[in-house]
């Protein structure tokens, strides 16, 4: 059948800077440029390049530009090119959509629509290069009085505090499963939170043995398809974190092509080599918010109640509640994960039409919680568009205690948010087991990468805080008031729980 | 509630001036020196807002509650007392005394009420303090034109728009012997003068002078409503008062640990300590890391046996404290203390977040009503109205 799609990017080769180094050549995994050394000449197949920019980045002579195909048909809003390649390609092939990362879509981004507060006169700002600034962030629940006995040097705390995590920056890495990524992206994440002071997330893949030592750094994951869980994975974790719903993909589970599951993957997972590794959407052993405690509990007992549990779960219309149900059930951290968080693949219309913005869910969260009079027996931790340092300041003064950060932590290793990280063929050697591919990351110079923009972004933070007059991240934690609305709505507002600017 | 221009948020965006005085003999002595010691430090207040806190100048009626009432018109009055005589037998009644004085003006009706509260109206598991906080936290949130600025036994608040001398002097201050005084001169930068706005803040027999902008208002206070504190004031200077409260009296906690949660020591510092002292200084951080006061602050509490004094942990506000035989002094400044006292041997700058507490060596001067108890006695679920 003839293809009626037309290439999504277009790409122009200057001919007048191209050296003929075959650069282009040997970078693209989609085979979209050749050599024909006859005529001494490069060549293009356009429709194959997913515009991940790779050869773009690398040309030498910067002889290369990618850019979206402006070919468009009458001006229609409804009928865009995007919808009518999609239903080409239905029409072509009558299956499901498939993408990766997260929700692309324009759903309003309440970060951007939300500005922060300073210091004037009244209180002094802080200079965080001469004074304390302090980022430091303790996970797990809190009691809500804390019961002191003795005096003097002989005092002691009574009351039996929870197992926390310590972060020395309130930004985790966001689970990402070794299988939709390489494993030396597994291992740049985990020396990068190792040096940095704080989490990486295994996923649902399971943790490949070579990283264990990291484990005073690793948070597991236990999700509904149960790879890799064992009870050395259990014991190689800092905290362990029950998947209930991811924000890419609300009410799904997953599916890892059996050509991905390698010897080291089927290994790492506990499946044979070859075979698709589903993940069914719920938990067969959890159907109810009682079942869930129990699992709670039953990895609280298998880690000796020293570790805390977590429990994620995609933002969904009433994920207040749900939190505070989980919160009761026992939950140490609920996370919750808004709709523009990745995946390394879902079906386009759940990823781009359903759950809800981060923002608002953190915000009733919190607030719900509050009301409740429950939010110290959890931390909250929120997922799901992440960009900037500016984006956790406000999650934080919104009411999070931390944030996980998944694709900006990609970024940050060279990922171009093509969206094709279910085809396996990531150009910079992330969504990949292309051994060719994956030596592209070079785990040296990824842990590097990440750490550079963690401390780019903890500098960041503490600049935000000393304007603010405040020292301490605790003190900008649901401190709402330092947070104004523009150009929102009444109800907006009132769910954010903050003032328009200018009030 | 007392009417008038307000604005949300009134929080004091201002560089006050506090003074605190305390014979810890339970001698007593007027509010005279205090005026004379505010004036000391003009500089600090804008004539928007000046009072007095006295203990121990009711003795005769010690065992009684003392009602400050600040009303709008006579109309409210009455509706007060009303109010009032329905849930206590009102033992006394009278305008208090005030002289003619320049730079106080349109002061509104001040009333003051000696009262028992009637046993049968008293929950037993709640108590009298709890009773008696309800009162207040109905009639400030919710009649018209009316507004208690003072509710402990044997203590009295005097304050309102002006400066502090001029208020000292209107309220009579130098008439009334006490064993604690505490004063406040304010700054307030975004408030129209409001008689309610001005400090102390009391609350039974807790009063809180304060200087600063607490910066992590925002969630302190919407930690402090979790705990059923509603702030309808919406001042720093309520935070506080509800923040001690519920340390003190709802937690149990000591004066000095209460101040390792409002001006909690650093990480790097917490680490330096030995073993059980780090764990409880990172327990105290971990669970009560949202009642921090972050930003600049010095504050004088006072109860019926103590004064305490504190800053902020980086020290943004000044704040001295002085002694001269029996007599205790915590002050914005160190010139007032030598103004009014040739016999100051010692003064000290305390460091940040580091408490001077001073206490009565003989407990009770209130006698009944004294004791821990009432000291530690404030509001409960202020959240009612
Ligand atoms: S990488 Fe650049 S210079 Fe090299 S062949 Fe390709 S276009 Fe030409
Ligand atoms: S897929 Fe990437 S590397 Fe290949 S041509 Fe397109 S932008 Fe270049
Ligand atoms: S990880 Fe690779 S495939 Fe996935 S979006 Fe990034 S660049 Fe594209």
């Amino acid at each position: 059948m003839k293809s009626y799609l037309l290439p999504e990017f277009v790409i122009d080769r200057d001919d007048f800077r191209c050296i003929r180094c075959e650069v282009c050549v040997r970078q693209c995994a989609n085979d979209v440029h050749w050599y024909d050394e006859e005529d001494d000449a490069c060549y293009l197949d356009e429709t194959k390049c997913v515009g991940c920019q790779r050869c773009a980045t690398l040309c030498p002579t910067s002889a290369l530009t990618v850019r979206r195909n402006p070919a468009s048909n009458p001006d229609n809003a409804n009928w865009t090119m995007d919808v009518l390649m999609n239903i080409y390609k239905q029409a072509e092939t009558g299956g499901v959509l498939l993408t990766g990362m997260g929700c692309d879509r324009d759903y309003p981004i309440y970060w951007d629509r939300m500005v922060l507060d300073a210091s004037q006169v009244t209180n002094p700002s802080i200079d965080p290069l001469r004074e304390p600034m302090e980022l430091r962030t303790y996970l797990g629940a809190k009691p809500d009085a804390l019961e002191i006995k003795g005096e003097g040097a002989n005092q002691r705390v009574k009351t039996r505090m929870a197992p926390q995590l310590k972060l020395e920056i309130p930004v985790m890495f966001s689970a990402i499963s070794y299988g939709a990524v390489s494993f030396n992206t597994c291992e740049s994440l985990a020396r990068a939170a190792t040096e940095a002071g704080t989490y990486w997330n295994t996923g649902e893949g399971g943790l490949h043995s070579k990283l264990y030592k990291y484990k005073d750094h690793t948070i597991c994951q236990v999700a509904s398809g149960r790879f890799g869980v064992h009870a050395d994975y259990l014991e190689a974790a800092a905290a362990l974190e029950i998947k209930i719903g991811q924000g890419a993909k609300p009410g799904i589970g997953g599916h890892l092509p059996g050509e991905k599951v390698s010897a080291e993957i089927s290994r790492t997972r506990m499946i044979p080599k070859g075979t698709d590794a589903l993940s069914p959407a719920p938990h067969h052993d959890i159907y109810s918010i009682e079942d869930l405690s129990q699992l709670i509990y039953a990895l609280k007992e298998a880690s000796h109640w020293v570790k805390p549990v977590s429990v994620k779960i995609a933002a969904v219309h009433n994920s207040a509640a749900i939190a505070s149900g989980i919160v009761r059930a026992g939950a140490d951290i609920v996370v919750l994960d808004g709709i523009r968080g990745g995946t390394g693949a879902a079906p386009t219309m759940i990823r781009d039409n359903v759950g809800i913005p981060i923002e608002l869910a953190l915000a009733a969260a919190d607030t719900r919680l509050r009301a409740e009079g429950i939010r110290n027996r959890a931390s909250v931790v929120v997922a799901g568009g992440i960009r900037s340092s500016a984006d956790v300041v406000k999650a934080i003064a919104l009411g999070a205690d931390a944030c996980y950060i998944g694709t900006a932590a990609l970024v940050g290793m060279g990922c171009h948010v093509c969206q094709k990280c279910y085809t396996g063929k990531c150009n910079w050697g992330i969504a990949t087991q292309d051994p060719y591919l994956a030596k592209r990351l070079n785990p040296d110079i990824g842990a590097r990468r990440l750490t550079n923009l963690l401390r780019g972004w903890s500098h960041e933070i503490q600049e935000m805080l000393g304007g603010m007059g405040i020292n301490a991240i605790e003190s900008l934690r649901g401190n709402r008031q330092r947070l104004r609305g523009v150009g929102l709505s009444r109800e907006e507002l009132d769910i954010l729980g903050i003032k328009h600017a200018g009030e | 509630m007392l009417r008038g221009v307000r604005f949300p948020d009134d929080k004091d965006f201002s560089g006050c001036s506090i003074f605190g005085m305390m014979n810890v003999k339970g001698d007593i002595f007027t509010g005279e020196p205090l005026i004379r010691a505010i004036a000391n430090m003009k500089e600090r207040s804008n004539g928007l807002g000046g009072g007095f806190a006295g203990y121990g100048i009711y003795p005769d009626m010690a065992d009684l509650f003392c009602f400050h009432m600040m009303y709008d018109d006579d109309g409210a009055r009455q509706q007060v007392e009303e109010y009032l005589a329905s849930n206590f037998s009102v033992e006394g009644a009278e305008i208090i005394p005030t002289r003619p004085c320049e730079g106080v003006a349109d002061p509104p009706l001040l009333w003051r009420y000696f009262l028992d509260p009637r046993p049968g109206l008293v929950p037993e598991e709640s108590g009298v303090d709890d009773f008696v906080v309800r009162v207040v936290m109905h009639i400030n949130a919710s009649m018209d034109g009316a507004f208690v600025f003072s509710s402990g036994k044997n203590m009295g608040v005097f304050k309102g728009v002006g400066y502090p001398e001029d208020i000292g002097t209107f309220f009579q201050v130098d008439e009334y012997p006490g064993y604690i005084w505490v004063a406040h001169g304010r700054f307030p930068t975004n408030t129209q003068g409001w008689w309610g706005g001005a400090h102390p803040f009391n609350i039974l027999d807790w009063s809180v002078v304060h200087n600063g902008e607490i910066s992590s208002y925002g969630i302190n206070r919407r930690y402090l409503e979790m705990y059923g504190y509603n702030c309808t004031l919406q001042t720093d200077t309520e935070v506080l008062a509800y923040a001690v409260d519920l340390l003190i009296r709802r937690h149990g906690l000591s004066i000095e640990e209460m101040s390792l949660v409002l001006a909690a020591p650093l990480w790097t510092d917490i680490e330096r300590e030995k073993p059980p002292r780090r764990e409880l200084l990172t327990a105290l951080r971990q669970t009560y890391g949202s009642l921090l006061m972050n930003g600049p602050f010095s504050i004088i509490v006072a109860n019926l046996n103590q004064m305490i004094g504190l800053t902020d942990r980086i020290r943004l506000r000044p704040l001295v404290a002085g002694e001269s035989g029996p007599i205790r002094y915590i002050s914005s400044e160190e010139a007032p203390m030598h103004l009014i006292d040739d016999g100051v041997t010692k003064t000290w700058i305390p460091r940040g977040g580091e408490p001077i507490v001073a206490e009565l060596e003989t407990r009770a001067k209130g006698k009944a009503a004294a004791g821990v108890k009432a000291a530690k006695t404030c509001m409960e679920e202020v959240g009612i109205s």
